[in-house]
């Protein structure tokens, strides 16, 4: 199939991604969503956050942008800029201007990387007010009815300089996501890749392993992502311990002796 | 051709006398020197220099090894001897002289024994990766220790130093690996929840009782293990087969059969043991069975059990208070409750998952924080349930709020006891004469420094006052900015100047540049820094003064320019009492508590500088920073009242910062002895120190030259 490309605010997801509800995460956010509340995703990395808010945009039908926040992004990257273009300048609108505007979900991932400037931007958006000053334009941009801010955040892992201020997190609906109970996590696994049940459950079973792991060595256990990851992986028939060396002990750590007792758990199992 | 001749007789006595101190200690070597004499000269090299260098450690152990070196130097290849002679230096420093010099005497064992470590796996080398298996695996985090037998008391596994039975070095890992898996099933699965010594003791053969329990048990073990670790299972089978463990008789594979079902506990074993004790004979162990210990086991678990009750009701005390204050805040009506905390819903058993508990007080579901989480599935897991006497909160007499403080020991405390290394940090430190570390060889403790509230401080800010003044201004003008970098490709902003002009450019003809952008861009400082601050006796008066203003002067200027540091100060007397002095950890706030501290300084016992620069670069290392800088302030070279004289001291302070450098740490040296130019070169490195001339510049410099250094 060609690729095509296709206006960031004209993006509508039209089949239905695959969420597995763990409490009333959908109806809170549906609530908050008729209330013009702006949600908070707090939870590890690869619990599927992400994952909700493509299933969350897909439910309201309303267009998704999401931004990967990293260290350099500034306010103007998200709010716009002037560029030249041939003898003139025209205004070009930020992804969050451009949300704003088209009435969209804008989905502020990982937050806490961005620069502290940046947070600020998002502030008057955030309450009751729902504008977005555009200093440069000399604007007041109001957002539509159907606009809805959401960030995310990981408490784990980052450093204190980089905590979420109170100023932001106060304006906020928060939703704390984390690695779904082993059934459900089995269920998510099995459905997304098509793996038998019971291969899914041994997975799960290897997961909490290295779970049981994090703080005495692991950084980080081993997140639905990387089960998915490898699951795929035995579905195109890889046998299960290389699937899960490559695709899960791999990714979780460097460290010769983990990586070794990692790999021993996994043939443990399988 | 001539200087490839051997070394005569004489030539090797003259350098043997020297090595072997026979001034004192009168060892005859005309002997030996004549056997060493017959050797070619490569040979002769490599002998002599390793007599030096366990002679260094002890003089009889060189004597020793030069005897039996000579013996069996043609049997044996270089590694194999140096290993050997290493292994006898590392035992003198743990056991001492008597036991290193059995080493050298049997010189046999230690040769089965390289053997044995050649294709056995030795558990010192394997340990971290069978904890973190045994971590891995589900239930309370279980220790790993050496012992000669293979057990496990509930907490800790006992396994045998090295594992040697099977072919390889990765069979034996194999074992290794099944051991701690079978050993971690006893504790997961409960195969002490039965109170197995008083069971025995009931029986007309206690010995044979066990045994037979032993026998049982782990086959439902087995059955255990086969369900929730299938690969585990497989290998289990395969080193069985290795070591040539009896298939089971047809009697034996019936009881097996019987324990099969996933609901079968530790109780089903003890009624087969039970009722079988007459006509039953236990199989020869497997090999990866080890030992039963039920007395040891059963004391651990009740002490653990009579701790773990404590600690959970006074949780649930704490529970019970806090739910009962947040109620009275809501001013709600039901206020009033008789506190009782109920379970619910006890996801048992025999599987890996974690045990499930949900608490009920009054009948309302609540959240049990996480050490109480952890506490009821250690319970569970040594009981099988929770009985209703631990869930009822701590009455008036029993609550000890000292739970929930996190305790410390005292360090003055340990040395009171006779084990002086509890709780200690130890060091390898490094012996040049020996060309190798001496393993964790400084015990080293934090003490926290006395504050003194005084009037040092102000007397300091005064005396120095314009001087704090023009240094504020100073650092402050190197706090991080932010620097608009215009005129490029691309940016935030257009750079209107370069607009203009690349538009006149266009009119003109000539080729626009597209460089007209601005953008904002920050530089960040992102240092940590540490000091280590010379407490050694040597600097008491002046010195000590001086330090003291030279470290608030440079707080003044820290806090102005907003990089993070730490101060320690450090002492010691000999190896076992070395001591870092807490005087501002990177985390704290520049407070009066900190000035009194420094204020507190004062001088102590000796200058061993190693141990205070390895521990002190574990901390840097732990602050996430770009930069990291370790800055010793000293007036002095290493010196300690026991060996760490001259060049000894000296070298281990080298290694010490080689290992900083290899860390990526910058070390750099500020002193005050007008001879540390013969040595601090060979230490810091050429251009990584200051010597000061006077001792009064030390206030003023110590700033400045941190200001060069991180600009």
């Amino acid at each position: 199939m060609e690729s095509t490309a296709i206006k960031t605010e004209e993006y509508f997801i039209t089949k239905e991604p695959f969420y597995q509800p763990v409490a009333d995460e959908v109806e809170i956010f549906e609530a908050a969503y008729q209330q013009k509340l702006p949600v908070l995703l707090k939870g590890p990395t690869g619990c599927g956050k992400t994952r909700f808010m493509e299933h969350m945009a897909w439910r309201l039908k309303k267009p998704l942008i999401t931004v990967s926040c990293h260290d350099d992004l500034t306010a103007s990257d998200l709010v716009g800029r002037y560029l030249i273009q041939g003898g003139s300048t025209t205004w070009v609108d930020g992804p969050l201007a451009r949300a704003v505007r088209a009435g969209a979900i804008c989905y502020l991932d990982e937050i806490v990387e961005a620069r502290k400037d940046t947070m600020v931007v998002i502030h008057p958006l955030a309450d009751d007010r729902r504008v977005l000053p555009m200093e440069k334009l000399g604007e007041v941009l109001e957002a539509k009815a159907d606009f809805c801010l959401s960030i995310s955040y990981n408490p784990g892992y980052q450093s204190v300089l980089k905590d979420l201020k109170q100023s932001t997190r106060q304006r906020f609906i928060a939703l704390e996501f984390d690695y779904p109970s082993a059934d459900i996590e089995t269920e998510i696994i099995a459905k997304e890749t098509g793996i038998e049940q019971s291969t899914a459950a041994d997975l799960v079973k290897f997961a909490n392993m290295t779970r049981n792991l994090k703080g005495s060595g692991l950084e980080e256990g081993s997140s639905t992502r990387l089960l998915v990851h490898a699951a795929k992986l035995m579905h195109s028939g890889i046998s299960p311990t290389t699937a899960c060396h490559t695709a899960i002990s791999q990714a979780l750590t460097d460290d010769h002796d983990m990586l070794i007792a990692v790999n021993e758990l996994c043939s443990s199992i399988f | 051709m001539s200087s490839k001749l051997p070394l005569s007789s004489d030539e090797i006595l003259k350098r043997l006398d020297i090595y072997l101190d026979v001034e004192f200690t009168f060892y005859q070597n005309e002997k030996h020197a004549d056997v060493l004499a017959q050797l070619p000269l490569d040979r002769q090299k490599y002998l002599l220099a390793w007599i030096r260098r366990t002679a260094s450690t002890h003089h009889e152990l060189g004597y020793q090894f030069m005897m039996h070196s000579i013996d069996i130097l043609n049997e044996l290849d270089e590694e194999i001897i140096e290993t050997w002679a290493l292994h006898a230096m590392d035992v003198y420093d743990i056991k001492g002289l008597y036991p290193s010099l059995e080493v050298i005497r049997n010189v046999n064992d230690f040769l089965e024994l390289a053997h044995e470590k050649e294709a056995g796996s030795v558990l010192e080398e394997e340990s971290g990766i069978l904890l973190h298996f045994a971590h891995g695996l589900a239930g309370r985090k279980l220790k790993l220790e050496q012992s000669e037998q293979a057990y496990t008391d509930t907490e800790t596994i006992f396994l045998p130093a090295i594992e040697a039975r099977l072919a390889d070095k990765k069979q034996n890992f194999s074992l290794y690996k099944v051991m701690v898996a079978y050993m971690w099933a006893q504790a997961r699965f409960g195969s002490y929840r039965v109170k197995l010594s008083t069971e025995a003791g009931r029986s007309a053969n206690p010995e044979k009782f066990l045994s037979l329990f032993h026998a049982v048990e782990t086959l439902r073990l087995e059955h255990c293990l086969a369900r929730e670790l299938p690969g585990l299972y497989r290998q289990m089978k395969q080193v069985k087969q290795q070591l040539n463990d009896q298939p089971l008789s047809a009697q034996w594979q019936e009881i097996s059969e019987l324990l099969s079902a996933e609901a079968s506990t530790v109780n089903d074993s003890l009624d087969i043991v039970k009722k079988n004790i007459e006509i039953l004979n236990a199989y020869k162990p497997f090999c990866y069975q080890g030992e039963l210990n039920p007395e040891i086991a059963e004391k651990i678990m009740q002490a653990r059990l009579d701790e773990e009750k404590k600690q959970l009701k006074n949780i649930l005390r704490k529970l019970q208070e806090d739910l009962k204050d947040s109620k009275e805040a809501q001013s709600l009506e039901d206020a009033q409750s008789d506190g009782k905390f109920e379970l619910k819903d006890i996801q048992e058993q025999n599987s890996l998952q974690d045990f499930k508990v949900e608490i009920t007080l009054d009948d309302q579901p609540i959240a049990p924080p996480e050490d109480a989480k952890n506490l009821l599935s250690s319970i569970l897991q040594d009981l099988g349930e929770i009985p209703e006497e631990y869930l009822v909160a701590a009455g008036d007499g029993e609550y000890d709020p000292s739970y929930f403080e996190e305790k410390e020991e005292d360090p003055d405390e340990v040395w009171k006891g006779t084990y002086h290394e509890d709780g200690a940090f130890l060091y390898n430190e490094w012996d040049f004469k020996r060309q190798n570390y001496r393993k964790n060889w400084c015990a080293v403790r934090e003490q926290v420094i006395k504050p003194i509230h005084d009037n040092f401080v102000v007397n300091t800010m005064e005396k120095h006052g314009s001087l704090i003044k023009h240094l504020r201004k100073t650092f402050e003008a190197m706090r991080d900015e932010n620097q608009l970098l215009k005129r490029q490709t691309n940016g935030d902003e257009i750079d209107i100047d370069a607009y203009v002009e690349a538009l006149a450019d266009a009119k003109d003809g000539s080729e626009m540049t597209e460089r007209l952008y601005m953008q904002m861009k920050r530089t960040e400082r992102n240092i940590a820094v540490c000091f280590m601050v010379d407490m050694s006796g040597s600097t008491k008066g002046w010195i000590n003064d001086a330090e003291r203003e030279a470290l608030i002067l440079l707080c003044e200027s820290l806090e102005s320019l907003g990089d993070r540091y730490a101060i320690y100060g450090f002492s010691g007397m000999a190896r076992k009492r070395c001591e870092i002095y807490t005087i501002k950890e990177f985390g704290e706030m520049y407070d009066e508590e900190i000035k009194a501290r420094i204020s507190g300084i004062q001088p102590k016992d000796y200058t061993r500088m190693g141990f205070a620069i390895r521990h002190l670069n574990k901390k840097l290392l732990d602050i996430e920073a770009k930069t990291r800088i370790l800055i010793t302030i000293s007036d002095g070279k290493p010196d300690d009242y026991d060996s760490y004289r001259g060049e000894y001291g000296i070298e281990d302070t080298r290694r010490a910062l080689v290992e900083t450098r290899r860390e990526g740490i910058h070390p750099y040296c500020i002193t005050i002895d007008r001879e540390a130019k013969d040595y601090l070169p060979h230490m810091y490195g050429a251009a990584a120190y200051t010597v000061l001339d006077e001792i009064r510049e030390l206030p003023l410099k110590v700033s400045d030259i941190y200001r060069r250094l991180t600009t």
